[in-house]
């Protein structure tokens, strides 16, 4: 079903409407030199006349272009996925080392300030004994290691709104990628219910809760958004239950079909207005 | 070019001020009046939430190098139900334009994420064929589309972009036409545009005569339109 004859036309060894073989052949074929396909075509018998063939190339190609596209950017969302987990180790060690770094250093040589800033400029030090040697070698790994992270993390900001525009339009780019990954994947994230999206990444305290050792969870990681955080904690427990079904309705766009979908965010924002009003009309009341 | 024997055959004498601009759009390509705005119009589906009047859907020529290219009067030697191929179709909004005027147009797009824009373009447009390929290599998608095509419109933005132009000779038929967008950020941003148009035109010049060529300001800075035909 490949290009055993490289002269061939992509419907020579098609069967008619079999859509999958015709994918095969248009994306993986080739030929030398174009030909007059439509005519080949229906001399061939593929087709009865060339509104016909070209009925049948409009198919085949859609769904060609369509299957692949699916696939390509289903395998960039495990992408996305390692390159979070990579970047909070990352961060992680980096914090860790700096410390390290910073306490050494701060025996070795004065004003040493703490964390990556202090590992950045004890790294530019001139060492003059085998003690600051070592010292600032490992500021230097430890700096190293907090640029590799920032650079995953421009890697994140330019991969995740191709893979998942409106999710990373609505969620930010990183906090997308975090729920894609601890769902493990864009498409289960979009088959879970709006639910289970406002406490992902609370699964300790959903399990304690389920077990009855505590209330249940308002939300997990959809803290880090702006909505939910910046939302006063009486009124939180809504925003996160708005945004978690904006967040999970916004994943399915972008899986099943990919269009930006203005709609989807405006009637986010005007939710949020909605539930912060009730503060400021608490407010009003207390006048 | 055309098997529309409402468009004048033996249009490309001088490309030196043309008297009307009108006379040079293609068939199925009108300039009217939508939403208070003179405007390029073809009729399909609107595609980018353009403004529309009945069936007519306006063509923005600041976001279309090749709408711009009709704007300034070019002769692009383009016709009413032409057999197009388009490098670079990108998310589809100049392609959906030429398939609303052409006929069986194949439109090549190396990137995923725009195709899937593309796709929706090409799903109601019947004679629009979208192909996830690669338009430096044509052999890839040579069994699909066909040759003797009267036209391959090229926006893309690589480096090495008449060399793709050059490439892609093979499809067209001998009296067939290339109009092409040539940016020359694409090819090296530092350089001066004009030099850079030169050496394209230069490249070109191994597969093509080139018939005219124009700068896209105001629409498109530091690009080049250039419409050619094969040796």
């Amino acid at each position: 079903m490949t290009d055993s004859d490289a002269d061939s036309g992509w419907f020579e060894s098609v069967p008619p409407d079999d859509l999958e073989v015709a994918r095969e052949v248009i994306e993986n074929g080739s030929a030398e030199s174009p030909k007059d396909w439509p005519k080949q075509a229906v001399e061939a018998r593929f087709a009865e006349d060339k509104d016909n063939y070209y009925d049948r190339l409009h198919e085949a190609a859609n769904y060609a272009a369509r299957e692949t596209v699916k696939e390509r950017e289903r395998a960039d969302d495990q992408q996305l996925k390692h390159s979070i987990r990579a970047m909070d180790d990352c961060e992680r060690t980096a914090n860790e080392l700096a410390e390290r770094a910073a306490e050494w250093a701060g025996s070795l040589f004065a004003d040493v300030d703490a964390g990556i800033e202090g590992a950045r400029e004890v790294a530019t030090r001139q060492p003059d004994t085998e003690a600051e040697r070592r010292a600032v070698s490992l500021a230097e790994r430890a700096v190293d290691l907090a640029d590799e992270a920032a650079a995953i993390r421009g890697f994140i900001e330019r991969t995740a709104p191709s893979v998942a525009p409106n999710l990373a339009a609505m969620a930010g780019p990183v906090l997308a990628t975090r729920l894609i990954a601890l769902a493990g994947g864009l498409e289960t994230l979009a088959k879970k219910p709006s639910g289970t999206v406002q406490v992902l990444g609370a699964e300790d305290a959903l399990f304690a809760h389920l077990e009855g050792r505590a209330p249940s969870p308002k939300h997990g990681i959809i803290f880090t958004h702006e909505y939910v955080r910046e939302t006063r904690p009486e009124d939180r427990g809504s925003a996160a239950r708005a945004v978690a079904g904006k967040l999970t309705i916004a994943a399915r766009i972008d899986h099943y079909s990919g269009d930006l979908r203005e709609e989807v965010h405006e009637e986010l924002r005007d939710r949020i207005a909605t539930i912060r009003a009730r503060a400021d009309a608490d407010e009003e009341g207390d006048r | 070019m055309s098997d529309d024997p409402s468009t004048s055959a033996d249009a490309p004498t001088s490309a030196d001020a043309p008297t009307s601009a009108d006379s040079v759009l293609p068939a199925g390509v009108e300039r009217r009046t939508i939403g208070g705005e003179e405007t390029l119009a073809t009729r399909g589906e609107p595609v980018y939430g353009e403004p529309t009047d009945g069936d007519w859907r306006a063509w923005n020529a600041s976001r279309s190098k090749l709408g711009a290219t009709f704007e300034l009067g070019m002769e692009t030697g383009l016709a009413g139900g032409d057999r197009v191929l388009y490098l670079g179709a990108a998310a589809g909004t100049t392609v959906s334009h030429v398939a609303d005027f052409a006929g069986p147009t194949y439109a090549v797009e190396f990137a995923p994420r725009p195709t899937r824009d593309l796709l929706a373009v090409a799903e109601p447009r019947d004679r629009l064929f979208p192909l996830l390929k690669d338009a430096r290599a044509p052999e890839t998608y040579a069994h699909v589309v066909e040759s003797d095509l009267d036209a391959i419109v090229q926006d893309v933005a690589t480096r090495g972009q008449a060399d793709v132009a050059v490439r892609n000779a093979q499809f067209l038929a001998d009296d067939g036409r290339l109009v092409a967008a040539i940016k020359a950020r694409s090819e090296d941003v530092t350089a001066d545009p004009e030099a850079v148009f030169d050496r394209a035109v230069d490249r070109l010049g191994d597969a093509y005569e080139v018939l005219e060529r124009r700068r896209l300001e105001p629409y498109h800075d530091d690009h080049l339109a250039v419409v050619a035909r094969p040796r």
